[in-house]
């Protein structure tokens, strides 16, 4: 039961990139094709999957004052691995992709759960709480990159989509559009949040970025 | 004149925060207040300009004479960590004034994704050492441009009122594609 809470959780209740606004380059760079972002968030989940399982099992051994460098160590071997793989089975996706594979090592949704999550718990739980985050990042990564996808060039997955003769509208897929694109989106979910917790007559969940530990920004607002 | 081409090419062309989405963190995050704008700015061209001359100097004369090419991420990301904490002592003793300026800034920046992304764009695209220097620090300082422009708006927006569910980030998010549509017009100036 509680492994599904915490698989289920990244789906829906803590989606990375939208609700926890962890990761934004990624989601805002690679989301030019639904494609781009289906792969970049394959390798997230790799990286995110093993990381948190790695870092669960060390979490005893690791003294407290350099875990955050012990947790950037451990996801960059990861990325590295990624980027061999890719580069031996995937070497197109590797291109379109570009300097982003190897920035995964910095994306704050590793490194956020690893402070947040696998940090403190057993070695099961976060590899539950991995895979949940990092299929919720896919998909969102995927929902964004359809998206831009369809109005900027008419297609999804490279296949046509919108009518004939219809007229792309490229800002979609200029750097604009990414980040109108994702305002937008995270405003659709707070106003669902809101409307949801209205209806339901409880407080809004509070949305604190303090959670990732590589960002201190949240926590001196605070 | 190369050189003059290639600040302004990186400071408004390929701007790395609007057009190529470095360094988005920082930029929602520390983009409340002016001043707090300009101090993580000065921060993140002085540790940009620091990392590229010793990731350039660490591809040049270990990395590529072993063909150790593939641990590049992994080291630069480990040279990047010590560097800023060096930075930081350094700075604490030798120069209090401006430790007390850019001090709680230092930490954020080792995961800051600028200074990785301008280290490895600058050996992707094979820059000599003085072309990597100037590349840094002109697209450190673009980075700081938009992230002091964009504290400037939010200092206004603050005081407008607008619906719930977009204030805080996702105005942000909407004000940052308005900038960067505004960037995209030196799109055609150099090429």
């Amino acid at each position: 039961m509680g492994m599904w809470k915490e698989f289920s959780k990244g789906l829906w209740a803590e989606l990375p990139p939208f609700r926890l606004v962890l990761g934004l380059c990624p989601t805002l760079a690679v989301t030019k094709t639904a494609n781009n972002g289906l792969g970049m968030g394959a390798a997230v989940i790799f990286v995110l999957v093993l990381s948190n399982l790695f870092i669960a099992s060390v979490r005893k051994i690791i003294p407290k004052k350099v875990r955050i460098v012990c947790f950037i160590v451990i996801a960059a071997s990861l990325v590295v691995s990624v980027e061999l793989l890719m580069q031996a089975f995937s070497y197109p996706l590797y291109q379109q992709l570009g300097i982003f594979v190897p920035l995964i090592v910095v994306n704050c949704v590793i490194l956020g759960r690893a402070e947040a999550f696998a940090g403190k718990n057993p070695i099961l739980l976060s590899a539950a709480d991995g895979l949940g985050m990092g299929i919720g990042f896919t998909m969102s990564l995927t929902f964004l990159g359809a998206i831009r996808e369809i109005f900027g060039s008419g297609m999804l997955f490279d296949k046509p989509f919108m009518w004939e003769g219809y007229e792309p509208f490229t800002f979609m897929i200029e750097a604009p559009g990414a980040f109108v694109c994702l305002g937008l989106i995270l405003a659709a979910m707070n106003f669902q949040t809101a409307w949801q917790a209205k209806r339901k007559g409880t407080d809004p969940v509070v949305i604190r970025c303090s959670e990732c530990a590589a960002c201190e920004v949240g926590a001196k607002d605070e | 004149m190369d050189f003059f081409l290639m600040i302004i090419a990186a400071i408004f062309v390929n701007n790395i925060l609007l057009i190529q989405y470095l360094g988005n963190c920082p930029f929602l995050g520390c983009s409340k207040e002016t001043s707090t704008a300009i101090g993580m700015g000065g921060a993140v061209i002085f540790v940009t300009v620091m990392a590229t001359t010793f990731t350039w100097l660490i591809q040049k004369f270990v990395l590529t004479p072993y063909g150790l090419e593939y641990l590049q991420t992994i080291i630069f990301i480990v040279v990047i960590a010590a560097l800023v904490q060096f930075v930081e002592l350094f700075l604490k003793k030798a120069m209090p004034p401006l430790y007390k300026a850019l001090g709680i800034f230092l930490p954020l920046i080792t995961t800051n994704c600028a200074v990785l992304g301008i280290a490895i764009l600058c050996q992707r695209k094979e820059y000599g050492f003085i072309e990597s220097l100037v590349y840094s620090f002109a697209a450190g300082f673009g980075f700081s441009f938009a992230l002091v422009l964009m504290a400037g708006i939010r200092e206004r927006l603050a005081l407008v009122r607008m619906p719930k569910s977009l204030a805080g980030t996702s105005s942000g998010l909407v004000m940052a594609g308005l900038m960067a549509l505004s960037f995209l017009a030196f799109k055609g100036m150099i090429s």
